[in-house]
């Protein structure tokens, strides 16, 4: 079963870091991604540039296309970055998330990925 | 003659000889590869086996040659045993005379230091003979994941100090439990997987009843590997009917019983009456014959549901889980009524493994809607496509939903 794990951020908890604690998170999620390689688990993962350099699109009815700057939904935490991992059930997942080392500081967010499968009832 | 049937035989050659069960595991994979390449060209040899085994030991040879040289620049040569102590000499390995070493193979592949997730990866590598890629794609990952929960398999093995022995009489039959429910996931995850996009999870299922089978051949007695095997092939034998040409799911009641596979159940029908009438009582065996009772139903309206209630009563006495519960709520829906059906889920709304399961909520919804509380079944049938986390049911869980509605 894969596991999406949403690390949410925002701007003042990134710059409330010292550099010293930037260090760490950032060698904590190399740390993390080395083990969940070694064991097999990782499928994907990546850190999400800041929203301010987003563009969210719509396609009208007509096939218009409009674009405009910035992230879809104004809040006041945005999503910072994901793991896609692959673990036998949803606590394993916990686990993992409770290791990230935002989760010090912001919310981790664990959600079950859907799959094609399925069975007739 | 399908080359992977050799892949147990000429592992056990090989590991019997040798020992090393991890590397000569590698040495299997990569004889096989040799097959695949040489036998369509230069034509299938006389004694294929014996060829898979002078090839793999061969290759074998050199893995424990580069292993022993890796371990003699780690250790400090002087004290190291020579190659010759730790590669045995002679390059001819018997067939085994027609011995079959394929059920100790199972117990080591299901090893219970192993989880259930490494267990089927290794049984589907080291005896069903298919390659990482293969099973990294019917379990849709990324191959380095399957690569790796393989080596970590055995490495598990290995620290367990585990040989290639039958297990001890006194846990033989716990160890044959942990077997046939790797079979039985194998097979599951290939029947859940919707055809069409997915061809193949469907080979899942073919592989493990093929599993099955070679099992049963070696265990014809063991009224539960007959049970498992007819359970798999009652179920497989609807498969042809389960979905419509877009991949959406059809349930039970609907389905075209003509599509079915009228072959498979009735071998499945006949295994499990010979097992039933022959051999101790089992949960696979009484799931096989749940799956008969629907399987010789001609119309979904003339199933036999009182059988089905009466087999759901032994099964929670032999195996009680809140999914059997649940299962024989749904049987006294049909066979009594929807008041009884609906009575029978109360407990499982405060069992912590089902409260929040998608497959109670659209039993409700689907009882509820018997009963005629069309408002109560709308909102169940819409609560349980919320939880699934499968596509195909979340979207048929919806579309009953929207029936109701107009």
């Amino acid at each position: 079963m894969k596991y999406m794990l949403l690390i949410y951020s925002n701007p003042e908890s990134w710059a409330g870091l010292s550099a010293e604690q930037r260090e760490d998170l950032s060698r904590s999620h190399q740390e993390l991604t080395r083990e969940l390689t070694e064991q097999g688990l990782l499928v994907s993962a990546a850190g999400l540039a800041d929203p301010i350099t987003s563009r969210t699109i719509w396609v009208d009815a007509d096939n218009t296309r409009s674009t405009t700057d910035g992230p879809y939904a104004e809040a006041k935490e945005h999503l910072a970055g994901f793991y896609l991992v692959e673990c036998e059930n949803i606590d394993q997942a916990i686990e993992y998330a409770a290791r990230m080392p935002d989760a010090e500081y912001v919310a981790v967010e664990v959600r079950p990925v859907m799959d094609a499968s399925g069975l007739e009832m | 003659m399908l080359l992977r049937e050799q892949a147990p035989q000429v592992l056990s050659a090989l590991v019997r000889h040798y020992g090393h069960f991890d590397l000569a595991e590698e040495a299997v994979q990569e004889a096989l590869l040799a097959a695949s390449q040489q036998w369509p060209g230069e034509g299938v040899p006389d004694n294929p086996r014996g060829w898979l085994i002078r090839v793999g030991s061969r290759r074998l040879t050199d893995l424990l040659r580069s292993e022993s040289a890796r371990r003699k620049r780690e250790e400090n040569a002087a004290t190291m045993a020579s190659p010759e102590e730790f590669v045995a000499p002679s390059p001819e390995i018997d067939d085994l005379g027609g011995r079959d070493d394929t059920l100790t193979l199972l117990f080591l592949c299901c090893h219970p230091s192993l989880s259930p997730a490494s267990q089927i990866a290794l049984t589907l590598r080291a005896v069903g003979g298919l390659t990482t890629a293969q099973i990294a794609a019917a379990f849709l990952v990324p191959e380095a994941t399957m690569a790796q929960r393989i080596s970590r398999a055995k490495r598990s093995i290995k620290q367990a100090g585990s040989t290639f022995e039958m297990p001890p009489e006194a846990e033989r039959d716990a160890r044959m439990g942990a077997v046939l429910h790797v079979l039985y996931l194998i097979f599951n995850e290939g029947y859940t997987a919707s055809s069409g996009d997915d061809l193949h999870s469907a080979e899942l299922t073919t592989e493990a009843i093929r599993l099955a089978r070679g099992v049963r051949r070696l265990l014809p007695d063991d009224g539960e590997v007959a049970g498992l095997l007819a359970l798999m092939l009652l179920t497989d034998a609807r498969r042809p009917a389960r979905t419509a040409p877009d991949g959406s799911l059809i349930p039970l009641a609907e389905q075209d019983r003509s599509k079915w596979n009228e072959a498979a159940i009735a071998e499945g029908e006949q295994l499990v009456s010979d097992a039933l009438a022959r051999t101790q009582l089992g949960p696979y065996q009484v799931q096989a014959a749940i799956a008969a009772v629907h399987g010789t139903a001609k119309r979904a309206e003339d199933t036999d549901w009182r059988q089905i209630v009466a087999l759901y009563q032994v099964l929670e006495q032999i195996s009680d889980n809140p999914m059997v519960r649940l299962n024989h709520a749904v049987a006294v829906g049909m066979a009594v009524g929807p008041k009884e059906g609906l009575a029978l889920l109360e407990p499982l709304d405060t069992d912590g493994r089902m409260k929040d399961h998608h497959r109670l909520e659209a039993v409700r919804a689907h009882l509820l809607e018997m009963s005629g509380d069309l408002d109560g079944a709308r909102a169940s049938y819409l609560l349980a496509a919320r939880r699934t986390t499968s596509m195909p049911e979340r979207d048929y869980l919806q579309k009953r939903a929207d029936q109701i509605s107009s």
